[in-house]
């Protein structure tokens, strides 16, 4: 286990410099996330009352779909050159692979809310009425839990066939309580009305459960034959 | 057991039938609710039977990742398919008594909504087990049907969290069901357990023996001496 740490950083330094040499995921997050904004501001003509209640359903789901564009790309990218392969019989630990995976997803997933969340201010005319800081542990837990589920089902879902669609198929029924306890809890912060406790708790089960699950789990993953 | 299996499908169909007899001729008719009541004899026993066959599938695919034996996977798809089958008509029996009691058909309460997201997630594992058909498919499907089962308690309390509307069971302290109603409701519940076992049991027959045959036809390719004894090699089912 002495080398789970080096691989980690490693594979997610390598990521890293990948993603800032080509921005391939970055950019077509953005412009579909951006995309997904106007295209919820044609549907829905809310005033300043109504979208402090919809636009944390709104918002969550611009992220779910950009998302799945950048999950999309991250194991595709290890499949040319057999680079899959070679992690396979490398004796690297297969759970510090999918850590980084997971981490370097999450970073730039959190790089798009950073972009497009004062967006979407600007867009719905938004203002917290209730503890605006909390939208950020609420913001992190949630793209965590959409991120570590997400990069565990695209590499499940990698040598399916048309595995681009397989993907939101596997993640989104799995994805429900997450996506329920982001959306209510910034609802609630948007709108004051109460407390986001139970929800914020709930998405720190829900990522701790399936943190778990993934990293116990993704060896069998990749090793399946 | 080869020769158990038709009686026992004959005891089945005698169980449904007289569970139908007691359900719909019986049973007295419910003060407030009417008629529509009498599918109650048929929504719960369906959906305790999804529910056995969703942790079946949970059991056979805990122990192929555990010790890889093709059996289990076999049981995992045929309990899977069947379990899709009757938690449909537990989705679908459902509405159709709510809407005359409730006046809505559907409402976010916390058993339905649980159901619901059950039902997507074995969806799901139905359709991956159709998208990939690789040797690999079945521990891809049993990973998945552990992340089902780990979601399902979240699901729960995610919804639990808001009011529940369901009625709570009926059964157990203070019941309120009357004796010829409790007696038309066991035995259909009785009725329905072993139906969905028989199916289960019928569908896992069958992909074992589809598993035979693909075996029986790679060798055959190969040019090998037909049939093996055993059919513990793991088969790829690309072969077709």
């Amino acid at each position: 286990m002495s080398s789970f740490w080096p691989v980690v950083s490693a594979t997610l330094a390598k990521d890293i410099r990948l993603e800032w040499r080509s921005k391939d995921a970055l950019n077509s997050m953005l412009f579909f996330s951006l995309l997904v904004v106007v295209i919820f501001s044609f549907s829905f003509d809310p005033n300043a009352e109504e979208s402090r209640q919809i636009a944390g359903g709104l918002i969550w789901v611009a992220f779910l779909f950009a998302t799945v564009v950048a999950l999309n790309q991250t194991w595709a990218r290890e499949l040319k050159n057999q680079v899959l392969d070679a992690y396979r019989v490398s004796p690297a630990p297969p759970n510090g692979l999918f850590l980084a995976k997971a981490l370097g997803n999450f970073i730039f997933v959190i790089l798009l809310e950073a972009v497009m969340a004062p967006l979407f201010i600007v867009f719905y005319n938004l203002r917290a009425l209730g503890p605006a800081w909390q939208l950020i542990p609420v913001g992190m837990l949630g793209t965590w839990a959409l991120v570590v589920n997400g990069t565990f089902f695209a590499a499940l879902s990698l040598r399916t066939r048309s595995r681009e669609i397989m993907l939101p198929l596997l993640l989104f029924p799995i994805s429900i309580p997450a996506v329920q306890a982001m959306v209510e809890a910034t609802r609630i912060l948007l709108a004051g009305d109460g407390s986001a406790r139970f929800w914020i708790v709930l998405l720190l089960t829900y990522d701790v459960v399936f943190t778990t699950a993934s990293l116990a789990l993704f060896g069998t993953i990749l090793h399946a034959e | 057991m080869k020769r158990a299996f038709p009686i026992l499908w004959v005891v089945t169909v005698l169980l449904l039938a007289y569970g139908l007899y007691q359900a719909l001729v019986v049973a007295p008719t419910e003060a407030t609710m009417g008629p529509v009541q009498r599918i109650f004899y048929y929504h719960v026993p369906c959906a305790w039977t999804a529910f056995c066959l969703f942790f079946t599938n949970l059991f056979a695919s805990v122990v192929y990742l555990i010790w890889k034996n093709n059996k289990a996977d076999s049981l995992a798809v045929a309990s899977a398919e069947v379990g899709v089958m009757f938690c449909t008509i537990v989705l679908i029996t459902g509405p159709i008594w709510a809407r005359p009691v409730w006046g809505i058909w559907w409402t976010w309460d916390v058993r339905l909504t649980t159901t619901l997201v059950l039902w997507l997630i074995y969806v799901s594992y139905l359709m991956l087990r159709r998208f990939s058909d690789t040797a690999q498919t079945p521990v891809l499907a049993a990973v998945l049907a552990v992340f089902g089962a780990l979601d399902v308690p979240l699901v729960y309390f995610s919804i639990w969290f808001f009011r529940t509307q369901h009625p709570q069971p009926v059964m157990g302290k203070g019941g309120s069901l009357a004796p010829a109603m409790l007696h038309a409701f066991l035995i259909n519940l009785l009725a329905f357990s072993v139906f969905g076992a028989m199916i289960c049991w019928s569908r896992f027959r069958l992909e074992t023996l589809k598993r035979e045959v693909e075996q029986a036809h790679a060798m055959e390719s190969l040019g090998g001496p037909g049939v093996p004894e055993t059919t513990s090699l793991p088969l790829s089912r690309s072969a077709r």
